[in-house]
């Protein structure tokens, strides 16, 4: 394992674990007149990247070694968070406005009687956790076994997977279909007896976001450094070749991609509890772009680079938003543009070219041998 | 009965009065016995008078009321007559109609809501005598829609000396919605009624006959009622799946005009242009420019201005965005992806600075407001002019790529580049031209979108995955296949409408396509040769 992880991954590992361990303490270890105190709120915010890191990790193992650009990645980080939600609605029991034990405000507003069978079960957290896995997991499995196995690639899958997510919103958005229509979920409560409006609660959600966040490197790391990330890789580069050579290329890729959703839906569920709210709006095509150019601004099969690009755009956009609100489309159109013009390797390309002036050109790590 | 509880209860008797004095027996009795309550003074006496002159239904009558209405009618108190003026100031006995004299010492019928009520009901019922056909069919209309049982006399007497075979038909349907507002009618004209209403055939008809037979314990007429309501109900389908296809059609041309654009850059380049949206919308906005500009009496020919010039705005941005960004990506195609949706933000945000957020009005020329009926359709000019515009345009994009030098080129290329480029074709060219050619159209498709869409920066963003869709069904590289796909998406999307909802249809559609593509991964018209797999 540790062969695997180059500079750049160890520094990044070891980051995210002192940030597990000093963000919570920095909240609630100091007194607020500490330079080091750090707000409640700041910490929400940094929670929040690190979830977007974790897609933006996930779309990378795709889109970076396996050459799939899913626009549609928001939907599994989207029925993650879902997943999570409606756990934290069961939770909610009889403190709603309707006070009706069972049913969700919405639910009970909507003049229904009984809880939907897709419901079912979510009062009951590891039956939740299990979803949070399993939904965008089957999803991407059914998905990806009809695309890949009749060869839709390029473009024409990143349409495709545009759609999936595009029908999902469409159908999200209906209250009929028993998800909170477009309101979404919202006004959690607590998460396992724990009260989401503490201070405590809200910093071990980040710590475990930090968890989670190394985690998923360390898994796809592992993924893309093994002999099977070797052929990942190939299947990227040529993929007739690799079929030609007898690869059955449509399993490659369809591991790949199943992993990769499973990862934005754990995205997705760390995020609802720390926002505290799950809408249709997560489902949005325009949004799934987004993601694609976190990733291209890190630098595209790097992971770390992934994970960064992801923290710094939202940066940006949480900066822009609140001071020059007007500006930031162009800020992100302008970034959309220049990276995939002038600089296609993102910031780890450029850090690493900063790094390497006086040696030999280094091989990209992904074929690295 | 509804309408009639909401009157109050003077007009009910005036009607009851009415049905009594329609059956006196000399017409000029009638109306001297209504003009002779003008003298009271009083307002419940004038709306008697009313009333009594759209009974007696004399020539003139159409003109006492209008003149009632208009404050031109006055009482001769010396002489104990009605006299009323014409619009241009000549004085008129009110008995004869014939021209007088002006006495002097005149007073003014005066005028309140009751009277004002009672004046509607008896112009509808005057007017049904006009000696013009075509007023008395309009004045039936009216009376179908407002069924007043005081103008039953008036219809019935019209009915008797009736000879226009289409007043013949609105008036006796609009007897029966009379004879359907009166709860005691007698069965024969209840049959009479349900036979009339079946042949007109629409909802309202239906609704008139279950009125009929509702609280009428009567076999006879509860089988008329019921057959009669089987066949509105036969033919209401019928024209209902005419009135979808129509409706699908029309999806299907707006589906097009953004689509083939789209279908001529992916084709020939390889490329999505995810900024393609926004060359519709910039076409849209080029119509509210020009508009803006154009003096107000010019206005109606601002979209035959604003057609070739939305072409080439849109055209022109195409060329920069081809220039400057596109150019670079042709071997990165899913990196085009990403940049070109990067334009698309920065063209949003741009016309919403410039022209700001909200939905901007765009004037729709007389010949493109309004709507005609064809039989149990319904027909918008509007659209009806964009399914013409689709045709135009599909039309000339068919020549353009069959009959010119430029068109054959482009064929080339999109079939296979680099032999394209060995026979001497520059390809740069052909991509530029290419790029400007489709988005050109897609401006093209934003001036038909403002006619019938919100003007908005976020215009193109509605437009842009049913264009993918449609480019994706269809194929690429054959306009044929950009038709077939727009024309099957669009009848597929109205007809599921209805049965299964809006939102529910579109996503039948996606997932459709999703699995379509399963079964040919290029669309319906794919490219075949050695240059595909590349």
């Amino acid at each position: 394992m540790s062969r695997s992880l180059d500079v750049a991954g160890w520094l990044f590992v070891a980051v995210m674990a002192a940030a597990a361990v000093l963000v919570p303490y920095a909240v609630l270890g100091t007194p607020e007149t500490s330079a080091a105190h750090m707000p409640v709120y700041l910490v929400q915010l940094l929670g929040k990247y690190l979830c977007y890191a974790i897609l933006a990790l996930a779309l990378d193992l795709v889109w970076g070694y396996c050459g799939i650009l899913s626009l549609g990645h928001g939907a599994f980080f989207a029925l993650g968070g879902y997943a999570m939600g409606m756990y934290l609605m069961r939770q909610i029991g009889a403190r709603g406005v309707y006070a009706n034990p069972v049913l969700p405000d919405f639910m009970v507003f909507l003049n229904w009687k009984a809880l939907p069978v897709a419901w079912w079960g979510f009062n009951w957290f590891p039956y939740a956790l299990l979803m949070i896995v399993l939904i965008p997991g089957l999803l991407a499995l059914a998905f990806g076994w009809f695309a890949f196995r009749s060869r839709v690639t390029g473009v024409y899958l990143s349409i495709i997977t545009q759609a999936m997510t595009f029908a999902l919103y469409k159908e999200f958005f209906r209250n009929d279909f028993g998800f909170g229509g477009n309101n979404g979920l919202t006004d959690f409560k607590d998460i396992l007896g724990f009260s989401l409006q503490s201070d405590a609660v809200k910093a071990g959600l980040f710590s475990i976001s930090a968890v989670a966040l190394i985690l998923c490197y360390v898994v796809a790391r592992a993924i893309v450094g093994s002999k099977y990330g070797k052929s990942l890789i190939a299947v990227r580069d040529s993929e007739s070749r690799m079929r030609f050579l007898g690869y059955r290329v449509e399993y490659i890729k369809l591991f790949a991609f199943v992993v990769s959703a499973i990862m934005a839906g754990i995205g997705g569920a760390l995020y609802v509890p720390q926002v505290g709210i799950i809408n249709p709006s997560e489902f949005a095509p325009g949004t799934s772009i987004e993601i694609a150019i976190w990733v291209a601004v890190g630098g595209r099969g790097t992971l770390v680079g992934a994970a960064i690009g992801a923290i710094v755009i939202n940066f940006a956009k949480t900066y822009f938003t609140g001071a020059l609100p007007e500006y930031w489309l162009f800020a992100l159109g302008a970034v959309f543009i220049g990276v995939t013009l002038f600089f296609p390797t993102g910031i780890m390309g450029v850090l690493s070219r900063i790094k390497f002036r006086r040696t030999p050109p280094q091989v990209a790590t992904g074929a690295a041998t | 009965m509804l309408r009639f509880a909401r009157n109050d209860g003077i007009i009910v008797l005036a009607a009851l009065l009415l049905l009594v004095f329609s059956f006196a027996p000399a017409r000029a009795d009638a109306l001297d016995d209504a003009l002779v309550k003008f003298l009271d003074d009083k307002f419940s006496s004038t709306e008697q008078a009313v009333a009594g002159i759209a009974a007696a239904a004399p020539p003139q009558g159409a003109d006492i009321v209008t003149a009632l209405g208009d404050g031109r009618l006055f009482v001769d108190d010396a002489n104990k007559r009605v006299i009323y003026e014409s619009a241009s100031g000549e004085a008129f006995d009110a008995k004869t109609g014939a021209k007088i004299e002006e006495p002097a010492g005149l007073r003014k019928v005066r005028l309140n809501n009751g009277v004002r009520r009672s004046l509607e009901a008896a112009m509808g019922a005057l007017r049904v005598g006009s000696p013009d056909p075509l007023r008395r069919i309009q004045a039936a209309h009216d009376l179908f829609n407002n069924p007043n049982p005081k103008a039953l006399a008036a219809v019935d007497a019209q009915l008797g000396k009736e000879t226009d075979a289409g007043a013949r038909t609105a008036l006796e349907q609009a007897r029966a919605a009379i004879v359907a507002a009166t709860p005691d009618a007698a069965k024969p004209d209840v049959l009479r009624s349900i036979q009339a209403l079946s042949e007109r055939g629409d909802k309202s008809a239906e609704n008139a006959i279950q009125s009929l037979a509702a609280g009428r314990n009567d076999p006879e007429i509860a089988k008329a009622a019921d057959a009669a309501d089987a066949r509105i109900e036969r033919s209401l389908m019928l024209w209902g799946l005419a009135q979808n296809g129509w409706y699908g059609l029309s999806a299907a041309s707006v589906l097009l005009l953004a689509a083939i654009g789209l279908a001529i850059t992916f084709g020939v380049m390889g490329v999505i242009n995810m900024a393609h949206g926004e060359m519709v919308m910039l076409g849209a906005y080029s119509t509210y420019a020009v508009q803006a500009v154009l003096p107000a009496s010019f206005a109606n020919w601002s979209i035959a201005l604003a057609l070739p010039l939305a072409f080439l705005v849109s055209a022109a941005a195409g060329v920069i965005i081809e220039r400057f960004v596109v150019r670079y990506l042709y071997t990165r195609p899913l990196d085009t992806l990403l940049a070109t949706w990067g334009v698309s933000l920065v063209l949003q945000q741009t016309v919403r600075t410039l022209f700001g957020a909200s939905n901007r009005q765009v004037y729709s020329p007389p010949f493109l407001s309004g709507a005609f009926h064809l039989g149990g359709l319904e027909i918008t000019y509007n659209r009806l002019w964009i399914i013409v515009l689709a045709g135009v345009v599909f039309a000339a994009l068919l020549i353009v790529l069959r009959a010119t030098s430029f068109g054959l080129q482009m064929r080339a290329v999109t079939q296979n580049r680099r032999m394209a480029s060995a026979m001497g074709i520059s390809t740069q060219r052909v991509d530029m031209l290419a790029f400007a050619l489709g988005s050109g159209v897609a401006g093209i498709a934003g001036v038909a979108l403002s006619q019938i869409d919100n003007v908005s920066p976020n215009l193109g963003q509605g437009y842009i995955i049913d264009s993918f869709m449609v480019v994706v069904f269809g194929g690429v590289g054959n306009l044929w296949g950009a038709a077939l796909g727009a024309m099957t998406l669009g009848l597929a999307n109205k007809i599921l409408e209805p049965t299964i909802g809006a939102v529910q249809g579109q996503i039948l559609l996606l997932v459709f396509i999703i699995l379509f593509i399963q079964k040919r991964p290029r669309g319906l018209f794919a490219q075949k040769g050695r240059a595909v797999e590349a």
